[in-house]
C-alpha cells in the first residue's frame, strides 16, 4: 500500500496515445465493451464497491453520487465532465486530456451507460485551447469509428458527446456554477438543494464528475470495484494524481497509491527541494487547503484521512511546495489576490470580505501593517466561512487562517518593523493592479 | 441592424447550436465567434447575439463582463498573459512582467504603438509544474525565463505566427515554429 501505482498514467508518455488507433492497441475501449454487457445498476454497485471518491476536491463518494440519480422521471439524464481545472496548483486533468483523451472518453461512455445518459459534455476551461483541440479530435475519431453516436458496439445504446469551452472563471469549477454557465448564463453557483442529481442541467438529473474520477472508471469495470478498493488505504482507495509544483527539482504530474508518505514524495518523486534549500511548508491539496509547515509534514501521508488529521486536506492534490526562502506574507498576498479576483460576486461576505482581506495583506506586505491586522483578518474569515451559497467562501479562508496561525511570528515581525521604522525592500510576487479588466 | 458576423461564422454558430439540448448554451461560442472576427465585443455584436439566441441583450452583456476571456476593447495582435498565481509567483513570474514592461514600454492593459503587443497578468492557467509561464493569445509558453521570453517576442515579430484558437475552424493556430504547444508531461 502507498507505493507508486499506474492506473491513469500507464500510457501517458506514449507520444501517439492521443490517437484512437494507438490508444486502442494499448487496451482502450475494452472496458466499454464489457460495460455494455453489464446491467447499468451493477456498474453503480461496482463504483460503490471501489469506494472511489471524487477527485475534483470535495472527495464525495462517486458511486453514491450516481445512485442519487432518479431513473423514473421521464427526463433525460446528463453527464458532465468537469474539466474547468482552475484550482491554483492543479494541472493533472490537462495532462490527461492532452495526452490520453480516449481514457477520459471511455470513462465517460462507461459512466453514461451506468447512468443511462444519452448526452454528455466536457466543460473545459477556455484557456485550455490545446487540450480542447486534442480532446475534440479524439471525440471526432470516436464518432468516426462508431464508438460514439447511435448503436454503440451493436448494443443499441446511443450516446452523444460535446466539448464546451468556458471563458475564464474559476468559479465554473463549482458544479452548479458550471451548469449555469453551460446553460448560457453567468457562472454563479445555485443554492442546494436541489442537487444536480435531481435537478441539474436544464432542470434534468445531472451528474458532474471530475476528469480524473471518470478516467478511473474503465479500470474499475475491467478489474472490479473490489480490486480497486484493495489499492490505497482505508477511506482513500485507489491512486491519486498529484500535480507537484513550486520549489522542487522535478515538478510534474505523478500518480501515487493513496497513502504515499508526503515527505518521501517530495524527496523521491519530486527530486527534493530546489537549490539545496530547506522545506518551509506545503500546500498539499490546491490553494484552497490549509498550509502545512515542514514539521507538520512529518509522518503525514497523501490520503484523505491522514491529511485531514494533520489539519489540511487532500483536495485535488495540487501540491505546492515552498522552500525557506519564501516570503510567507507575499505568498498569502498572492493567493488573496486570486480569491478576491475570482469571487463570482453573488454573496456579499465573499465578494466584499475577499477584497478587504487582500487589502489588509497588501498593506502588511507593503510595510503599512497595523497592530490588530491579523485579528481583523481572522475576524473577517469567520464572517465569510459558512455564510455563502457555495464552498468558495468556506475554502478561501482556509489558507488565510492557516498562514496566519502557522507563520504568526513572521506576520507579527513584519508589522512591528513598520512600527520601529525599519525599512524593508519588498520582493513581491504580486504585481501592481493593472490589466484590461 | 447591420450584419455583425460573416456568413461562415453564422453557419458555424448554427452547427454549434445543434450540439446542445438548448441552443442558448451556444452563447459562449457565439461570443468567441464575434470576438475572433472583430477583435473585441461591441454593443452591436451583443444585440446581434441576443437576437440570434432569443436572449435579452443584458443577459449577453453580463457574460461579457463576467468571463475574463471576452474583451470589450481590442488587445494587441499578440496579447501576452502572464500567470501570476502562487506556483508561478514562487518561480519568478514577476521577472517576466518586469521584462515585458521594459521591452514593450507599456503598462499592463495598454497596447504597443504598432498595435502588435499588449500584456496583462492573469490568474492560474493550470501550468504550475512548468512555471513560470505565459499564454500568448491562446498558445502556452512554459518553463520561461526573461531570456526565453525575449526570444519568443523576437520570433513573433519576425514570423507573425497564428497563436489564436479559432472557433470557426475549431482549431488552435499553427504556433511558433519549432515550439512545443505543451510541456505539461
Amino acid at each position: 500500500m502507498g507505493e507508486q501505482r499506474q492506473i491513469l498514467l500507464t500510457n501517458i508518455n506514449e507520444p501517439d496515445q492521443n490517437t484512437l488507433s494507438a490508444a486502442e492497441s494499448r487496451g482502450a475501449y475494452k472496458a466499454i465493451r464489457k460495460a455494455l454487457e453489464m446491467d447499468p445498476l451493477k456498474i453503480i454497485d461496482e463504483m460503490k464497491a471501489s469506494s472511489i471518491r471524487g477527485r475534483g476536491g470535495a472527495g464525495f463518494p462517486t458511486g453514491l453520487k450516481w445512485s442519487f440519480v432518479p431513473r423514473d422521471t421521464g427526463k433525460p439524464v446528463y453527464l458532465i465532465t468537469n474539466a474547468d481545472e482552475s484550482e491554483p496548483g492543479t494541472f493533472k486533468d490537462r495532462a490527461l486530456l492532452e495526452r490520453d483523451p480516449h481514457l477520459v472518453i471511455e470513462g465517460m461512455l462507461c459512466s453514461a451507460w451506468a447512468l443511462q445518459s444519452n448526452w454528455s459534455c466536457i466543460y473545459i476551461r477556455g484557456e485550455y485551447a490545446y487540450p480542447y483541440e486534442r480532446t475534440k479530435r479524439a471525440i471526432e475519431e470516436a464518432y468516426e469509428k462508431g464508438y460514439l453516436g447511435e448503436n454503440i458496439f451493436g448494443s443499441g445504446f446511443t450516446h452523444h458527446m460535446v466539448i464546451h469551452r468556458g471563458a475564464g472563471a474559476y468559479i465554473c469549477g463549482e458544479e452548479t456554477a458550471l451548469i449555469e454557465s453551460l446553460e448560457g448564463k453567468k457562472g454563479q453557483p445555485r443554492l442546494k438543494p436541489p442537487f444536480p442529481a435531481v435537478a441539474g442541467l436544464y432542470g434534468c438529473p445531472t451528474v458532474v464528475n471530475n476528469v480524473e474520477t471518470l478516467a478511473n472508471v474503465p479500470w474499475i469495470i475491467e478489474n472490479g470495484g473490489a480490486a480497486y478498493a484493495e489499492l490505497g488505504v482505508e477511506n482513500s482507495t485507489g491512486t491519486k494524481l498529484v500535480s507537484a509544483s513550486g520549489h522542487i527539482n522535478k515538478p510534474g504530474v505523478y500518480e501515487v497509491g493513496m497513502g504515499y508518505p508526503l515527505l518521501q514524495f517530495i524527496e523521491e518523486e519530486c527530486g527534493g527541494i530546489k537549490d539545496g534549500n530547506n522545506l518551509l511548508g506545503v500546500i498539499p491539496g490546491g490553494s484552497s487547503t490549509c498550509v502545512l509547515t515542514a514539521d507538520e509534514c512529518k509522518g503525514v501521508n497523501l490520503d484523505y484521512d491522514s491529511l485531514k488529521n494533520a489539519g489540511s486536506s487532500l483536495g485535488c492534490a495540487g501540491f505546492m511546495v515552498m522552500d525557506d526562502t519564501t516570503d510567507v506574507v507575499e505568498a498569502i498576498l498572492n493567493l488573496s489576490h486570486f480569491y478576491s479576483h475570482e469571487s463570482c460576486g453573488q454573496c456579499t461576505p465573499c465578494r466584499e470580505g475577499g477584497h478587504w482581506i487582500e487589502k489588509i495583506f497588501r498593506r502588511i506586505a507593503e510595510g503599512d501593517g497595523r497592530p490588530g491586522d491579523l485579528e481583523l483578518i481572522e475576524n473577517l474569515c469567520s464572517q465569510i466561512g459558512g455564510h455563502t451559497i457555495c464552498a468558495f467562501g468556506d475554502t478561501m479562508v482556509l489558507p488565510y487562517r492557516s498562514f496566519i496561525q502557522k507563520f504568526r511570528t513572521q506576520f507579527r515581525e513584519r508589522i512591528s518593523e513598520v512600527l520601529k521604522g525599519i525599512e524593508r525592500k519588498r520582493n513581491p510576487m504580486d504585481f501592481e493592479v493593472g490589466g484590461v479588466h | 441592424m447591420s450584419v455583425a458576423i460573416s456568413d461562415e461564422a453564422q453557419k458555424r454558430l448554427e452547427e454549434i447550436k445543434k450540439q446542445y439540448p438548448d441552443p442558448k448554451s451556444a452563447v459562449m461560442s457565439a461570443l468567441y465567434l464575434v470576438q475572433e472576427e472583430h477583435g473585441h465585443i461591441s454593443d452591436e455584436s451583443i444585440t446581434w447575439i441576443a437576437e440570434e439566441l432569443d436572449m435579452s441583450p443584458v443577459r449577453v452583456m453580463e457574460l461579457v463582463t463576467f468571463y475574463t476571456m471576452y474583451y470589450r476593447k481590442a488587445t494587441g495582435k499578440y496579447h501576452v498573459q502572464v500567470c501570476r498565481t502562487l506556483s508561478c509567483g514562487l518561480c519568478g513570474a514577476r521577472k517576466l512582467m518586469d521584462y515585458l514592461h521594459e521591452r514593450l514600454g507599456i503598462k499592463p492593459g495598454e497596447v504597443s504603438e504598432d498595435g502588435l503587443f499588449s500584456y496583462e497578468h492573469v490568474e492560474c492557467l493550470g501550468s504550475c509544474g512548468t512555471a513560470p509561464m505565459c499564454e500568448i493569445n491562446d498558445t502556452y509558453f512554459e518553463n520561461l525565463t526573461p531570456e526565453k521570453l525575449a526570444g519568443i517576442i523576437d520570433r513573433i515579430q519576425e514570423e507573425k505566427p497564428d497563436l489564436h484558437f479559432s472557433t470557426l475552424r475549431d482549431k488552435l493556430g499553427e504556433g511558433l515554429s519549432g515550439c512545443s504547444k505543451s510541456e505539461v508531461m
